[in-house]
Formats: structure tokens, sequence, C-alpha cells
């Protein structure tokens, strides 16, 4: 039972948190969507398991390469 | 009086490299500037640039650029009596227009209710259609839900077919259909999307022609019927529904096709008394050369130098005069078209990965230096931070020469000798798109970067 990083691969500001704490995802499911330069960009799931942890707010800026959420695998 | 007539000084509602545009036709017709800034554009370079400047709030666009009430206080503040809104955020807000009317300030954009009519994309096509200006077949309006008689409607326009938000545009909004199987699926799909992002969910759908070209008209209406056009413009390198590279002349389009285009979309714009610049965009067959109506943009393009460029009009100086009441009348043999111009736009994005955005600080920015045959018109500096609340449109870099390919051959060189560090930005990919041979012999479509995207990002 690994705990999973979510990193985003952009800079920009959280825009919808799609998914929450317990639920139950699939590989590429949206856990959040990224607002960035007028783009919505999902930010999904890079495997199977639960969410165990949302570490940003709407509204939060957040970096290319920062962990935004945590998945139980 | 000023160059301007009654107009002494300007506030743009705007931002970067469109607000520096500008300022650069007010100082030139010896008018006043004002700014209007967010948080994070402080420091920006637009800011600077102008004689006054007001903070208008917080970094997201709605808390500022896109606040009615506080460009309008702002104006207020500043004793400005003139508003040009650039391009996006409000330029295409009949409200706010009539707003700055109402205030008893000059509004430098076209009638509120021609911005409104024309921001209705199926009110539009009627007008045009009225105008006996080609349309693209389409349908009726489906509102949110609604699906009866959806695929009679559907197989009249004729498959592939687009599904468009009628509050849409820009590229915002559509989905494309290949067949009956997705048809309900999508419309629904996009009725929702646009329920949300629009506030109103109706759609409608439109041909959509495989192989086309997006070429458009440039006018200048003076506002009582009469009207000019200043020649079209090429804009079919897209990415995302977003123009890329824009040039004109079009190339390898006939000149009766040409004269046939400019004439359509004069008799648009008289017929609804259009006063100032604006655009009527064309969707083109590659092959036949039929040309359909797509829309009209009610403001300053982005991609408007290429047109001065050729012409030798300042596009925004034109505008300032006519909403102070000091253009004169310009005659159509007036205007002419002398050699090619290219626009490129250099976005701050990383074309390895589908052109996702690269927000960052530009460590290094150094634009070639401006000649008779370079303009770089950029909102950024050396230094500056390129935030995600905005376009990522770092720079256009327009080049003028005596034929297309002296063009090219300028815009490649410039790009080359642009120097950018800190973020991914999209040069070597504009520059794989100039010296590819499709793009060389003038073989250009709206699919060009998807079916060559291997090639291109790879170079």
């Amino acid at each position: 039972m690994a705990i999973v990083d979510v990193k985003t691969e952009i800079t920009g500001t959280v825009w919808k948190i799609e998914a929450s704490v317990g639920a139950s995802l699939g590989e590429d499911d949206p856990i959040l969507i990224l607002e960035s330069m007028k783009m919505e960009i999902p930010v999904a799931a890079p495997e199977s398991g639960t969410l165990v942890e949302i570490l940003v707010a709407e509204g939060d800026t957040v970096t290319e390469g920062s962990v935004v959420a945590r998945i139980q695998a | 009086m000023s160059g301007a007539g009654n107009i002494r000084r300007v506030l743009v509602a705007n931002r970067g490299e469109i607000a520096r545009r500008v300022f650069r036709s007010c100082r030139a017709l010896g008018l006043e500037t004002v700014a209007v800034y967010s948080e994070v554009d402080r420091n920006a370079a637009h800011v600077s640039d102008a004689g006054r400047s007001v903070h208008i709030g917080p970094a997201p666009a709605r808390d500022s650029y896109l606040a009615a009430d506080k460009v309008l206080a702002a104006a207020r503040d500043s004793g400005a009596d003139a508003i040009h809104p650039g391009y996006g955020f409000l330029s295409e807000n009949a409200g706010f227009a009539e707003a700055v009317l109402a205030e008893g300030l000059a509004w430098i954009g076209p009638q509120p209710d021609v911005i409104l009519a024309m921001g209705d994309k199926q009110r539009a096509r009627d007008l045009a259609s009225a105008s006996g200006v080609p349309v693209v077949p389409g349908s009726g309006r489906f509102a949110e839900g609604e699906t009866d008689g959806l695929a009679e409607a559907a197989a009249r326009v004729g498959y592939p077919l687009l599904v468009k938000a009628a509050a849409g545009g820009g590229g915002i909004g559509m989905r494309r259909v290949d067949n009956e199987a997705d048809l309900v699926k999508t419309v629904a799909a996009t009725q929702s999307m646009a329920s949300k992002s629009f506030g109103d969910g109706s759609i409608f759908l439109e041909r959509f022609v495989p192989k086309a070209r997006h070429i458009e008209i440039q006018v200048f209406g003076f506002g009582d019927g009469s009207a000019i056009h200043l020649f079209e413009r090429d804009c079919s390198l897209q990415r995302r529904f977003q123009k890329v590279i824009e040039e004109s002349p079009a190339p390898g389009l006939p000149d009766a096709v040409r004269a046939a285009m400019a004439e359509a979309a004069l008799r648009l714009t008289r017929a609804v008394r259009y006063a100032g610049a604006g655009t009527v965009e064309f969707i083109v067959d590659a092959e036949s050369f039929e040309f359909f109506f797509l829309e009209m943009n009610t403001r300053i393009q982005v991609e408007h130098p290429v047109t001065e460029m050729v012409t030798g009009r300042d596009l925004v100086a034109m505008q300032i005069r006519l909403a102070g009441g000091a253009q004169q009348p310009i005659a159509q043999s007036d205007i002419a078209c002398r050699g090619h111009a290219i626009e490129c736009r250099l976005y701050a994005e990383n074309p390895a990965k589908m052109f996702m955005p690269s927000p960052g600080k530009l460590e290094r920015f150094a634009p070639p230096a401006e000649s008779g045959h370079l303009r770089i018109d950029s909102g950024y500096r050396q230094g500056d931070t390129v935030t995600p609340f905005y376009d990522p449109m770092l720079a256009k870099v327009v080049t003028f020469g005596g034929d297309r390919a002296q063009a090219r051959e300028r815009a490649v060189a410039a790009l080359r000798a642009f120097e950018v560090e800190g973020l991914r930005c999209n040069r070597d990919f504009l520059i794989a798109c100039l010296i590819d041979n499709a793009f060389a012999r003038g073989d250009l479509h709206t699919g060009f970067i998807d079916a060559n995207k291997a090639s291109l990002v790879a170079a």
C-alpha cells in the first residue's frame, strides 16, 4: 500500500476541486482543475487508489512540480 | 483640440502589449494616457508607459480587468475622457460600452448595439445572410436539454459538423461531430458547458469544412454607412482554435475571390453602419475557395499589425480619431496593399506538451532591434514575471518584406535572434513552421499544426 504523490505539471491557480478525500479513484480520474493562462487543465490520478489528502484549496496558486494531493494506491 | 478632436486623455482598459500599442498611437496624436493595472501588474511595462495609472484590484481578471465598475471609477478618478478597450476583456461587452457612453465618455469602439448583435453568433449570421454574405450551412438554436429534431437538423447541415455555443466565441465552446452516433451526447455536453461558462446553454450546428483556411477582412466603418476595407489576413495557422501565425496578403488567394470577400465584408459593415475598426472573419475552402462568413469581431484584432505593415495605416489612431469626431473620410482608392507582412505570436507555452501554458520569470528577454521591416509588440521586459492569470502571449514578431519569401526569411532571422530564458516558449516551434516546405509553398489550412505536429515539435 504505497502513498503516491500527485504532482501538477504546470503553474496555475486551483479553479475547482473535483474529488473528496476518501474517494476511490481510477487512473486518470480528475482530482482538481487548474486554471492557467485562460486554460483549464485537469490534474488526474496517476494511478488508481484512494484519495487520502488534498493539499490545496480553490484559489491557491500552485507551481509546476508541486504536490497537490496524495493517493493510497 | 488635439489630433483626436474632443479627446484629450485616453484610459486603456487592458494590459500588456495592446495597452502599450494603444498608448503609442495616443502619444503620436498628442493625447494623455491612463493605465489600469491589477495587483500582479503593478510594475508592468504598460503601467510605466502611461502618464497616469490606477490600481483596479487583485490579479484574477474578473476582479480587475473585467470589473466594469472599477474601470469606470478609474476613468472618473483619472479625468479620462475616452476609453479604449483593446482586445479581450471588456472589448466586446456591449453593456460596458453603453456604461462608458452613459458616463459622458468617448467609447473607442463600435456602437453598443452593433457589439451586441455581432456577439450573438446566430444574430450575426442572420445579419450577414440578410446582407448577401455567404454563410456556412447551419441550424437553428437548441436550448439546453432540447434535442427534438436534432438529427434531422444535423442531416440538413451535413457531417462533419461543429456544435457551437450560441454565446461562445474565439474557438471557445465548440465541438466536432463526425456522425449521428456521437450527435446527442456531444450536443448535451456542449449545452451543459455553455450553460456553465456563458450562462446560456443554447447551441447551434454548423457545417465543418475539413480543409479550411481562415481568412479575414479588416474593415473600417465611418458610422454613417460608409466603410473601407484594408485587405485580408490569412490566420490559418492555429492551435486549439487560437491563432499562431498571421499574414497579409493571403498566399495563393485568387484576386477574384479576394475582391468578392472584401465586397461581402463591406456589405455587412455598411448594413450595420459600423463605426471604427472591425474584422469580418471567413472560413475558406482551401480547395474550391468557396468562402463562408464566420463572425465579425467588433474590436481591434491581435494581428492588426500585419495590416498596418502592408497598408502603412495606423488603425488605432484611426479608431481614436473617429471616436473624437476628427477622422476625415478615407477613399477606398487611397488604401493600397504593398509587399507582404507576417506576424508570429511568441507564447509562453510548451509545444512538446500539447502547448501547455508555461508561466515563469523572464530571466532573459532580449528581442532583436526593431527596424523599418521588423516590429515587436510586447508587454514584457527582461526580469518580468509572466503570471498564470492572463493570456500566454509574450510578444508579436511582425516582419515586412517585398514579397512573402523575404517576409518569411526576416521572421526566421528575427525569431532566431530573440533570446528568451526562464520559461518555455514556442520560439523554435514558430521557426519550424516558417521553414516548413508546405508553409513556404503557402499550403495553409487550419489543421496544418495538428497534421504536422510531430515534425514541427521535433525540429
